[in-house]
């Protein structure tokens, strides 16, 4: 509220105050929205995790066989490994988001324009649906998931009730730093025009950078230290290091703040790709 | 066949078919050249995944089981060669259930005077991946040569026997999942789980217990695209049996896929519109 200089300040800090909060309002609606549209599709969800199961599967016994000497690699040993594994996969589960597919679809369908013209935040849009598909997997995908493979074949569990709270945060981290990757990579598609490749290039550069394929310590010093520079290891192998009592107390709340930090970064940056491409980029089928 | 010459016209017309559809396919591919190359590169990095891990791991322990670093890769390079041969012509047997049944294209194809099965794969073709099978050889050469793996005359005719007996195994599988799309009439989610499965035939089977490892060698032969057949073309007999099974389970395995297709044809109904 600009206009009116004679109204009175609190008046319009009052107001400030209310739109903030059906901005919110409008936002967790849309994560209700988003949950209750995938519980429509919940039994897509029932094939989906026997699916994972056979891609974790392979992993476990890859992982079982290079431990068959018993011996500690890359600080883990075998138990710690296997756990490693699963958590990192049923983590990935909620964490996972395709804003990227989606995003690009509407920049080459030109939906986008309708888009940017509706009163609200387009990224933030975005990300409130992305955290209510998240929700609904971590419910019907995630727990399910991690409770059939205990059975299975158990693995451990969070060394403390602190470490799994720690844990729990950090994999929040996780949904954000991921999906603002995948905004930035849908964001591509503006430039590029076409996303052939795009999706892939992000795969490779996620499974194996996050950690979530093999532990960063597993690599040569060099390949870690520029790993290190990089959000990608903040999404899977430092939240793991949490779940495993790896990281002392203060080495995960380090880990929470460096989430953090890799937040408002790309947070940045989306914000000055996105302006950047609005302004430029001619809007295809528009 | 009445006699042999009405087979050879008939071979000769579905050849010359296929290199119409071939042509047609690369002309509008090549009106998206940078897609097209950005396709195929893509599809070469996808595995450089693979490579990554075994590099990486290998850096830390000399063997997995009694496979060498080497001899992991080997096996990894002959798995690419079926799974070109797949990717590029029976990947998008996919689309059979949602496409085809599900959203009738199916007309199309039954109103044809031409085998069905050859249509829907020569229409859904994206044969630039094959050029995955060309990592497949190179990894082999590259993990051949370090292992001093001096190559036999009988290697050649040996070895395309056993590609096409994979090849055969994944074209099996897969006709028949698509085939279970005429009854479903949609995907059912199957096909990815079975890609994911495939996908351990990469690494030896002696990783794999029990029950698993049963599975991967007589119910879902993917024992069969890459591990077995890839011991005997690098000299480790042990698994000479199995290795020589693999144009055997080949053929079964398509035998049986593609009976099941030719019953599901005959249930098809079209959408009624």
């Amino acid at each position: 509220m600009r206009e009116g200089f004679a109204l009175p300040r609190t008046i319009g800090a009052v107001d400030m105050g209310g739109r903030l909060l059906n901005r919110i309002i409008l936002y967790l609606e849309l994560v209700r929205m988003e949950f209750v549209n995938n519980l429509a599709y919940r039994s897509t969800y029932f094939t989906g995790i026997f699916n994972y199961s056979i891609q974790i599967g392979a992993y476990y016994f890859l992982w079982d066989a290079i431990y068959a000497g018993g011996k500690v690699i890359g600080g883990l040993n075998r138990e710690e490994m296997i756990t490693y594994v699963i958590v990192a996969w049923v983590a990935r589960s909620f964490y996972f988001s395709n804003l990227d597919r989606r995003i690009a679809l509407e920049i080459v369908e030109g939906k986008i324009a309708l888009e940017l013209i509706r009163p609200y935040s387009y990224q933030m849009v975005k990300y409130a649906r992305a955290f209510g598909e998240a929700i609904f997997r971590m419910l019907f995908f995630a727990f399910p998931a991690g409770l059939m493979f205990s059975v299975v074949r158990p693995f451990g569990l969070p060394p403390d009730v602190l470490s799994a709270v720690l844990f729990i945060i950090a994999i929040l981290g996780s949904f954000a730093i991921y999906a603002q990757i995948s905004m930035l990579v849908g964001f591509v598609v503006f430039f590029t025009k076409s996303t052939t490749g795009i999706y892939k290039a992000k795969r490779i550069v996620m499974d194996l950078f996050s950690g979530l394929l093999i532990p960063i310590t597993f690599y040569p010093q060099w390949a870690i230290d520029i790993i290190k520079l990089f959000p990608f290891q903040a999404v899977s192998y430092l939240p793991n290091m949490i779940y495993l009592g790896k990281a002392t107390k203060a080495g995960a709340l380090n880990i929470i703040a460096l989430q953090a930090f890799w937040i408002i970064v790309l947070w940045i940056a989306c914000s000055l790709v996105w302006r950047f491409a609005v302004k430029h980029v001619v809007i295809q089928g528009g | 066949m009445k006699a042999s010459s009405s087979f050879r016209k008939k071979a000769v017309r579905y050849f010359m078919i296929f290199s119409h559809y071939l042509a047609q396919y690369m002309k509008t591919q090549m009106a998206y050249r940078a897609d097209f190359m950005a396709n195929v590169f893509s599809e070469l990095f996808q595995q450089s995944i693979n490579l990554i891990f075994i590099a990486v791991v290998f850096a830390k322990v000399p063997q997995i089981q009694g496979w060498s670093r080497d001899e992991i890769i080997f096996i990894y390079g002959f798995f690419l060669v079926p799974f070109g041969i797949y990717g590029g012509f029976l990947n998008h047997l996919f689309d059979v259930p949602e496409k085809y049944v599900l959203q009738g294209e199916f007309d199309r194809i039954l109103i044809r005077p031409m085998n069905t099965w050859f249509q829907v794969v020569i229409e859904t073709m994206k044969p630039e991946l094959l050029m995955g099978s060309l990592t497949g050889f190179a990894l082999m050469y590259y993990a051949g040569t370090s292992l001093g793996i001096s190559p036999e005359w009988w290697d050649i005719p040996i070895a395309v026997g056993l590609v096409v007996g994979a090849a055969l195994i994944y074209a099996g599988v897969y006709t028949f999942l698509a085939s279970l799309g005429f009854w479903t009439e949609g995907n059912i989610g199957l096909m990815p789980m079975v890609y994911n499965l495939s996908h351990y035939g990469r690494y030896p089977m002696t990783i794999y217990r029990g029950l698993t490892r049963f599975l991967l060698t007589w119910v879902l032969p993917f024992a069969f695209v890459g591990f077995y057949p890839a011991t005997l073309i690098m000299h480790r007999y042990e698994y000479l049996n199995y290795a020589l099974l693999t144009p055997f389970i080949g053929i079964i395995t398509f035998v049986i896929g593609y009976r099941v297709w030719t019953i599901g044809v005959k249930r098809y109904r079209g959408t009624g519109s």
